[in-house]
């Protein structure tokens, strides 16, 4: 982060940016959610409003504002009134600092009489050297949201809910955070552009007489811990089939039950928020973050270098490339998250306990153990 | 302005404009006179028969305490991880090993001696 006004200003504006880019995409995937559960159930979905029915949740959004307030008449009015708004806090501020695509690199240009100096923008709101350590710390913040909506409400379905939620929230942290051990040694490293750097690095082989030549993406080096760590994400998000806090059939919809318009609506962008933060978290550690497989920084570059264009627009231009390879990969993870919503049946509170801890966390261990001793072995010739 | 200050801005602007959102939702809505049966939290339509502050499983509580537990020392393994290589390189590999070895052997046996002690079992 910079000290001058210029610089200043293009971060806070790049922060509200990258803010409401998580805030839209939610209707989006709402939609996709919608249409996609239809599409599989062989059903139309949302088709009415708007094209493809696209402005569904537009139209939906209108409704919610216009609800009427309602609070329990045994709730606690602040707790209720909080819950909602911290919902929103841990995906917005993890996602922020992620790296969205490659730092867009200025150079001297002169503005209103005075020449501002050459700049280095990133592409995420913030960059800590600890990356990874911080949006830990600030996902595990979701877990307050839903106790301070499960207490708040004074129902029994809300509070039973919102127990459900935290248990296995902590328990499969465990796991999550574990598997994740594995990737930083290999890495050797917690900042998410470093790690990138090192994915986008080539290593060649040869099999049955044809030579390979394959970047180093974590999912490759690491395929177990990438599969412990994805499964991990749906029962921190409550996703089937991990949604026990909102098993209908059992307790209506679990923590929420007690919320209605413009509230509910900000618990589903906590909730896509936090599984936009897992995507992307899963894209930077195992599939290689904002790099594209067969193409290069510099062949983009030079790709605009032949169209003609400047020094300043090249590198906003590639940076813009790769925002798009990035959120790609971000949105076939998330419909991975539909997909698997309509293919898996729930799991019993028992069995996903058992999961959690008796199986999850003791390979994550294993997987942890094999990593250190083959990069011990690796590393020291 | 550093990334911390800028992390507790967003943190700040995110949790007013959901406050923001909060307060609007309820200030457009329609105004109605609540009446005692409206007013109750949501119950399949019946009265309520407990309060909300009922018992609640002792399970949920034990497994906070392990999950605190095993959660600090996986945050112990975050800095052994990411300066693993740097030991490895300098020739100090074995050594690093065995010292993690330490720590997970005690990890691994509290791991297994949680499970054996049915800890765990949710009937």
């Amino acid at each position: 982060m910079g000290s001058d006004v210029f610089e200043i200003t293009v971060n806070l504006v790049k922060m509200l940016f990258i803010f409401l880019l998580m805030v839209q995409l939610v209707p989006v995937l709402v939609w996709v959610e919608r249409r996609g559960s239809a599409f599989i159930q062989s059903r139309f979905g949302p088709n009415r409003v708007g094209p493809l029915g696209l402005t569904q949740l537009l139209a939906d959004a209108v409704k919610f504002l216009m609800k009427e307030e309602f609070v329990p008449a045994q709730g606690k009015k602040l707790l209720f009134y909080l819950a909602p708004a911290i919902a929103l806090v841990p995906g917005a501020v993890a996602f922020g600092s992620i790296p969205l695509s490659c730092p867009v690199h200025i150079q001297r240009f002169l503005m209103l009489q005075h020449w501002w100096g050459p700049y280095d923008f990133e592409f995420q709101s913030f960059h800590f050297g600890v990356g990874i350590v911080f949006v830990l710390g600030i996902s595990s913040l979701g877990a307050y949201a839903l106790l301070l909506a499960g207490w708040g409400s004074a129902n029994k379905f809300s509070l039973m809910g919102a127990l459900r939620a935290s248990a296995q929230m902590i328990s499969y942290e465990l796991a999550l955070g574990l598997s994740l051990v594995g990737a930083i040694l290999i890495y050797g490293t917690f900042d998410f552009t470093e790690m990138i750097a090192q994915q986008a690095q080539v290593f060649n082989f040869e099999l049955l007489g044809h030579a390979f030549h394959l970047r180093k993406y974590g999912i490759l080096m690491q395929p177990i811990g990438a599969i412990l760590y994805f499964s991990s994400i749906f029962a921190e998000t409550n996703r089937l089939p991990f949604d026990l806090p909102e098993a209908e059939g059992e307790l209506v919809v679990g923590y929420h039950t007690e919320y209605g318009g413009l509230k509910m609506l900000m618990f589903y962008i906590g909730e896509y928020g936090h599984m936009m933060v897992g995507s992307a978290l899963f894209v930077t550690f195992y599939l290689g973050g904002y790099t594209i497989p067969l193409l290069t920084t510099t062949q983009i570059n030079n790709l605009f270098l032949s169209m003609g264009a400047g020094p300043n627009v090249i590198s906003i231009l590639t940076a813009l490339v790769f925002h798009v390879a990035f959120f790609a990969k971000v949105l076939f993870l998330l419909w991975v998250f539909v997909w698997v919503r309509w293919t898996l049946p729930r799991f019993r509170y028992d069995q996903l306990m058992d999961l959690g801890w008796k199986t999850m966390l003791p390979w994550s261990l294993a997987n942890v153990i094999v990593t250190a001793v083959v990069v011990a072995y690796v590393r020291s010739k | 302005m550093t990334p911390l200050f800028a992390a507790l801005i967003l943190f700040f602007f995110v949790l007013f404009f959901g406050l923001f959102l909060v307060w609007v939702s309820g200030l457009l809505g329609p105004k109605t006179k609540f009446n005692k049966v409206k007013s109750e939290a949501y119950e399949c339509g019946l009265p309520s028969q407990e309060t909300h502050n009922t018992k609640i499983p002792v399970k949920f509580y034990l497994t906070a305490i392990l999950f605190i537990l095993f959660d600090i020392e996986i945050i112990f393994m975050y800095p052994w991880a990411v300066s693993f290589i740097e030991f490895v390189q300098s020739g100090a590999g074995p050594y690093i090993l065995g010292v993690m070895g330490v720590f997970l052997a005690i990890f691994i046996y509290g791991l297994f001696w949680e499970i054996k002690s049915n800890a765990l079992e949710w009937e």
